[in-house]
């Protein structure tokens, strides 16, 4: 009997693993003698916390490693609606690592390394942030030609409005209704400041390129087909533009949102021990260090957000729910879509 | 069994231990309930604020009911604790957003001011704040539910920390009020002590009345204590009175009957009446030692207790008895031999228990001495006043001197010799009641010798 139900569990598994849209999947076998495996859902790349897991894995030779990766919201949907067995949840989104957090989909943890983390960088015991990412505007030096850098909000307003055809399609932004990381920068944007809107409708009447992930906005960057990137990923910029002299990253003064890149342990992880190791060796001074040198993503840093106030962390609260809430996201989009004129 | 009644002391420390362990628990549960009160009456603020915060934003329209959640609703909730958040709105029935399996509140019907309920609901307890609208739809009323769910993670962590303040604050407040208790409890019997005391102290004569200060509690004690000793000394004269009355009035018809039956016996001419009136004379004589015995004893009883403290000379004292006894010397032919009282040996004392001590010491001597012999009376100065008697009577026979002193013993050769028994007690008594001795040791070449020791004055 038993043997069945463990049968027909896995029939299931099998079924919602394959509704699960996983973009890639690695193995990381033990170095040394395996014991067990730790099998962490993510939305970074798999090539960024590489080194990370080398690290991990150096001093813990006996544990194998699956780390799959997905986009945000199916990384939201394995966890919250599929009931999928992962040890650790790391993404990007933080409305959702919010939601499944805040719907109870989180396992308490504690350690020395989380109880060091700032009030800012973690909700409750279930939540925790490792990396904190400046949403920026990238510009295009030679693309500018003689007009200035904007530096604010309403400089890029005057900037667009003053030479519509220069910029005709030559924006680019996230697309909030298929991106997540896009809607959540977008809903944020609005809630720190109105000039959003009037941003907005600037760049509607300028025919924006939509995009649903930074690295493509910085390919067409570099290739000349943008002039201006708008609300693109810092982490993932600096580390593609560092050898290019042409694009100018700029952390808008009126306000520059942050984000913050969570880990969560959830109940049903098959073993949670392994998933708050890897949390503690993410928040602990070697992999903070590795995360900032080798895999380029900004590690928590509280100084860094006193000494620029301009920089706005996005806070890991229940206000986050808000936005994923059905009524108003269509509130929202129809609002985005009115602004872009699009209807 | 009785048992013996409590301390004053403990009594007073036990109670007032057992009222401040009341009230700290008291104090204790009000604390904890005022505070729980407080935090859940702040909470339930914060979330009945952001409840009819969401209620505002609803908006009617001409197919469904609209809503514009307002992000620092939501993002205020978090602002006391990281509690989790759910919330739900209802419109005519149907679930419009939020989470649809959040308990609706149990009275139907919208309520202005938001109504607040606890419930299980998923994996933990929420408090949830309800709020009622009617909105227009289609020019139609439709009724609206908001419900706003919160944990209480923070309420509870305040609760815990609350709790723990007041239970600190319960031990230290029994801890200071123990404290408290023992001083209280020494400063209150404090008067007590000290009459006591002041009671104790007193010297066996002083039967004045306590005239030392005292609370107003104690003043019926000390008011019974003054007539109870009014009425001691009132007994102790009597009895005083009583003793000096009765040998006055016991002695003198006997030394009377003594005399005459002297005087008849020395007339008579018949042989049988001479030897009836010396048995009758032997008689007398025996009631008159043994009535002098049993006043000297109850004298000494009753003097010992208040003992006069006077310094006199003993030389003279034993001189006097040692005159007074002469005549009964006499009778025996006995020869009182008097030695050591030319310089006086001052001591101090109750000079009646002296005087009755010797005296019974001279009248064993004389009663026990054989017809003819010596009795050497001596007195001797030294570290201690020595008063010694030593006669050539039967002696001790061995007998211990402890069984001797005894109250109505007598010795076992005492045989025809008239007595009571009492002498050699008084004797020992008086020794006591003056804080000397006495000793009884037979003599060399027969006979017993008696010495009495008493301090110099």
């Amino acid at each position: 009997m038993r043997a069945i139900v463990l049968a027909l569990g896995l029939i299931l598994h099998a079924a919602f693993a394959a509704a699960f849209q996983v973009e890639e999947e690695t193995f990381f076998p033990a170095t040394g003698d395996e014991q067990r495996v730790l099998s962490i859902l993510s939305t970074t790349d798999t090539v960024i916390l590489r080194p990370l897991i080398a690290g991990f894995q150096a001093r813990r030779p006996d544990v194998a490693l699956r780390y799959t990766m997905a986009n945000s919201q199916a990384v939201y949907a394995a966890v919250h609606d599929e009931g999928l067995s992962f040890d650790l949840v790391i993404s990007s989104a933080m409305d959702l690592q919010m939601k499944l957090a805040n719907d109870g989909f989180a396992a308490p943890y504690g350690s020395t390394a989380t109880a060091g983390l700032p009030g800012w960088a973690r909700w409750q015991n279930r939540l925790f942030a490792f990396a904190q990412e400046n949403v920026v505007l990238i510009a295009s030096r030679s693309g500018l030609g003689d007009l200035r850098l904007p530096q604010t909000r309403r400089d890029l307003i005057e900037l667009l409005r003053d030479n519509p055809d220069r910029f005709r399609g030559k924006i680019g932004t996230y697309d909030p209704e298929l991106s997540g990381a896009g809607y959540l920068f977008a809903t944020q944007d609005a809630r720190q400041s109105d000039s959003f809107w009037r941003l907005a409708e600037v760049m509607g009447g300028l025919a924006p390129r939509l995009y649903t992930t930074s690295n493509e906005m910085i390919a067409d960057l570099k290739q000349g087909r943008l002039l201006l990137a708008y609300n693109a990923l810092g982490s993932y910029a600096e580390p593609r533009l560092a050898d290019d002299p042409d694009a100018a990253v700029i952390e808008l003064e009126d306000h520059t949102l942050t984000l913050l890149r969570t880990g969560l342990i959830p109940v049903a992880a098959e073993a949670p021990d392994l998933g708050g190791l890897f949390l503690d060796f993410l928040l602990e001074p070697e992999g903070q260090r590795l995360l900032r040198d080798e895999a380029g993503l900004p590690p928590i840093d509280e100084a860094a957000l006193s000494g620029r106030p301009h920089l706005r962390p996005m806070r890991l609260d229940p206000g986050l729910l808000v936005f994923l809430d059905g009524l108003k996201r269509r509130g929202f989009l129809d609002e985005w879509n009115a602004a872009l004129s699009r209807n | 069994m009785r048992r013996a009644p409590l301390s004053l002391r403990l009594r007073l420390v036990l109670q007032l231990l057992g009222i401040a362990a009341v009230l700290a628990i008291v104090l204790y549960f009000t604390v904890r309930t005022v505070a729980d009160q407080a935090a859940e009456a702040t909470q339930d603020g914060v979330l009945g604020a952001a409840t009819l915060a969401i209620a505002e934003r609803l908006q009617g329209g001409d197919d469904d009911v609209g809503v514009d959640l307002p992000y620092e609703a939501f993002s205020i909730l978090g602002s006391i604790s990281a509690d989790r958040v759910f919330y739900r709105i209802e419109a005519g029935g149907t679930t419009l957003t939020g989470y649809d399996d959040l308990p609706l509140p149990e009275a139907a019907g919208a309520a202005v001011t938001p109504v607040f309920y606890t419930r299980a609901y998923r994996d933990t307890e929420v408090r949830i704040a309800a709020v009622g609208r009617m909105v227009l739809v289609a020019r139609k009323p439709v009724p609206v539910l908001v419900l706003v769910a919160q944990t209480r993670q923070g309420q509870e962590a305040i609760a815990q920390r609350v709790a723990q303040r007041a239970a600190a604050l319960g031990l230290g407040s029994f801890a200071l009020a123990a404290a408290l208790s023992l001083l209280t409890a020494g400063s209150v019997l404090r008067p007590i002590n000290r009459l006591a005391d002041a009671v104790g102290q007193r010297g066996p004569q002083d039967l004045r009345a306590v005239d030392h200060p005292t609370p107003a509690e104690l003043r019926p004690l000390i008011t019974a204590l003054n007539g109870f000793i009014a009425r001691l000394r009132g007994a102790l004269s009597r009895t005083e009175t009583f003793i000096a009355e009765a040998a006055h009035h016991i002695r003198t018809p006997l030394a009377t009957v003594r005399a005459r039956a002297e005087i008849a016996m020395r007339q008579s001419t018949s042989e049988d009446t001479r030897e009836t009136l010396r048995a009758v004379i032997r008689a007398v004589e025996e009631s008159s030692r043994s009535a002098g015995q049993l006043l000297d004893h109850a004298t000494v009883v009753y003097r010992s207790d208040r003992m006069a403290d006077e310094r006199f000379d003993l030389a003279k004292l034993v001189e006097t008895q040692a005159e007074a006894f002469r005549p009964t010397a006499d009778l025996k032919d006995l020869t009182i031999r008097l030695s050591g009282t030319d310089t006086p040996v001052i001591v101090q004392g109750d000079r009646p228990l002296i005087e009755a001590a010797l005296r019974n010491l001279l009248d064993n001597a004389v009663k026990y001495s054989a017809d003819e012999t010596t009795i050497d009376l001596s007195l001797t100065g030294g570290p201690e006043a020595r008063i010694e008697v030593a006669d050539r009577g039967r002696g001790l026979s061995g007998q211990a001197q402890a069984r001797l002193s005894k109250r109505f013993a007598r010795g076992e050769n005492a045989g025809d010799v008239i007595g009571s028994g009492l002498g050699l007690t008084i004797v020992e008594e008086v020794a006591a009641a003056h804080g000397g001795r006495f000793e009884l040791t037979e003599r060399e070449g027969g006979g017993a010798c008696a010495r009495l020791f008493l301090p110099l004055g």
